[in-house]
């Protein structure tokens, strides 16, 4: 399917955005946090001028499976780090191995259903992480309230995962061309989501 | 009238719009790195002369290459290889625009001119009437003709030529062969009835990528060391560090996966990544 000039703009303003949360969003936090909301947004954003560049084909390419689990995993390690302090060790060590496993049952020769298990307990985790974590620490009263916006962003990155997923594996919850065309909207909701949570939290 | 706004109609694709506001867009930057005070007519001489340098070197390029443009599909319809303009007219208003620009610079400062003057040479004589029929290494020179607006506008804003001037200088210069070795796998056809010798032609297409993927490291090396010399703060070295990160990826899935596509992929990169790092390096300035 062919991107549109609308959808164009759409992924521009969220790698805008992305980009701003990289230079100002998240300037006042400890190093460890940075590193990993970096690593995050920055995979958004090289994410997102590709998508720019080579239009919806680009998301066909094995290394779109890797490179969507490296956002959600590293989001959720900066906010673990942030909020949860003595879980930091145990879910640092749980982001290098998920991702080691995804990377080598990825590229590995396998007929069989480990890498749908690995990649399904590895994004399950840090879905629910990002989606859970910022709700409990708001109603909590640990952080301003729009703080749970990063919580909805969290769920929108799962759908946007969950949609693309199916896509791929031949099962689509939504046709191939209202799963794309949903996209654009989707990362900007999602991206916008992160920045004011992050900004006003 | 309407013949003069017909002939501005022609004139317009003989100084190629994107190319020139790219390299203008580096002179502007190169004079913002500076941090200086923004001294706004100063920054409207060096934008109006750097602009009119650059479009005489290209109608220079033009006038020069019709034979070569009109063998190509990808270039017959220019004005110039069109026939739809005389070469001696194309030369004149050439001539004309060049002079205008590099005298303007000249006049606004000497050592800005100097710049502004060898970005001129290099192009038209040293690239463009010399080597570009001899060698495919005519590139090289074609990339230092490009890399001088950008030291020009660092040069006018600190009056001398530093260190940060040179590395920006250079990651103009790596940046160009992603550009031109690109189009020269993606056109090679054309070229070869043209008669240009290039990479792909004289090397292969192997070592071709490999070259581009070469000059984008190095590339993303010098301005990621100019950024940390000009003292981004920490927000846009990360921002810089990201962008150089996606490039450094692109340049090694060329050496893995030798495709059209990727190469591709890595030029419209490259060229994003330059104009982003050009936004961010100017956006310091405020």
């Amino acid at each position: 399917m062919k991107m549109s000039a609308l959808d164009r703009i759409l992924i521009l303003i969220t790698s805008l955005l992305a980009a701003y949360q990289i230079v100002v969003g998240i300037d006042d936090l400890s190093t460890a946090p940075i590193i990993a909301y970096t690593i995050a947004f920055g995979v958004l954003l090289v994410a997102l001028l590709l998508l720019i560049i080579l239009g919806f084909d680009a998301l066909e390419s094995p290394v779109v499976v890797v490179v969507s689990t490296v956002i959600p995993l590293s989001l959720s390690l900066g906010l673990i780090w942030e909020h949860l302090a003595p879980l930091r060790t145990s879910y640092l060590l749980f982001t290098i191995l998920g991702f080691v496993a995804v990377v080598f049952t990825r590229s590995a020769p396998m007929q069989n259903r480990v890498p749908t298990i690995v990649i399904t307990i590895v994004h399950g985790i840090a879905g629910i992480t990002i989606f859970l974590l910022p709700v409990i620490i708001s109603l909590q009263k640990q952080v301003g309230p729009a703080f749970a916006l990063v919580g909805g962003g969290g769920a929108l990155i799962g759908i946007g995962g969950l949609l693309l997923s199916f896509l791929r594996a031949g099962k689509p919850i939504l046709s191939r061309g209202t799963t794309l065309r949903v996209m654009p909207w989707l990362l900007l909701l999602m991206t916008v989501c992160f920045v004011a949570g992050f900004k006003y939290g | 009238m309407s013949a003069l706004f017909q002939k501005i109609k022609l004139y317009i694709p003989l100084i190629k719009s994107l190319q020139t506001g790219l390299l203008l867009a580096t002179g502007i930057a190169g004079y913002l790195s500076a941090h200086t005070e923004v001294n706004i007519p100063t920054l409207t001489g060096m934008s109006l002369s750097l602009f009119l340098a650059i479009s005489g070197s290209t109608i220079m390029n033009m006038w020069y290459d019709h034979d070569i443009d009109s063998k190509m599909k990808r270039t017959h319809k220019r004005p110039a290889a069109s026939g739809e303009l005389s070469r001696r007219e194309v030369f004149w208003v050439g001539m004309v625009i060049s002079i205008l620009g590099v005298g303007w610079a000249v006049a606004i400062a000497p050592l800005f001119g100097a710049v502004v003057f060898a970005g001129w040479f290099f192009d038209v004589v040293v690239y463009t009437l010399w080597l570009k029929r001899v060698t495919c290494w005519s590139i090289v020179w074609g990339g230092i003709s490009g890399a001088m607006p950008i030291l020009s506008g660092r040069v006018l804003a600190v009056n001398e030529i530093d260190l940060i001037g040179i590395l920006l200088a250079l990651s103009i210069l790596f940046w160009i062969p992603t550009h031109t070795l690109t189009f020269s796998l993606k056109f090679r056809e054309d070229y070869t009835n043209a008669g240009v010798p290039t990479f792909p032609s004289t090397y292969g297409d192997a070592f071709t990528r490999a070259a581009i993927a070469i000059s984008s490291v190095l590339a993303a090396f010098a301005i990621g060391w100019a950024s940390v010399l000009i003292g981004l703060s920490a927000g846009y070295l990360r921002l810089i560090a990201v962008l150089t990160a996606g490039l450094l990826l692109l340049a090694f899935a060329t050496f893995r996966v030798q495709s059209d596509r990727v190469n591709f992929s890595l030029f419209r990169y490259a060229s994003v990544y330059m104009l982003s790092s050009m936004i961010i390096l100017a956006l310091q300035a405020f």
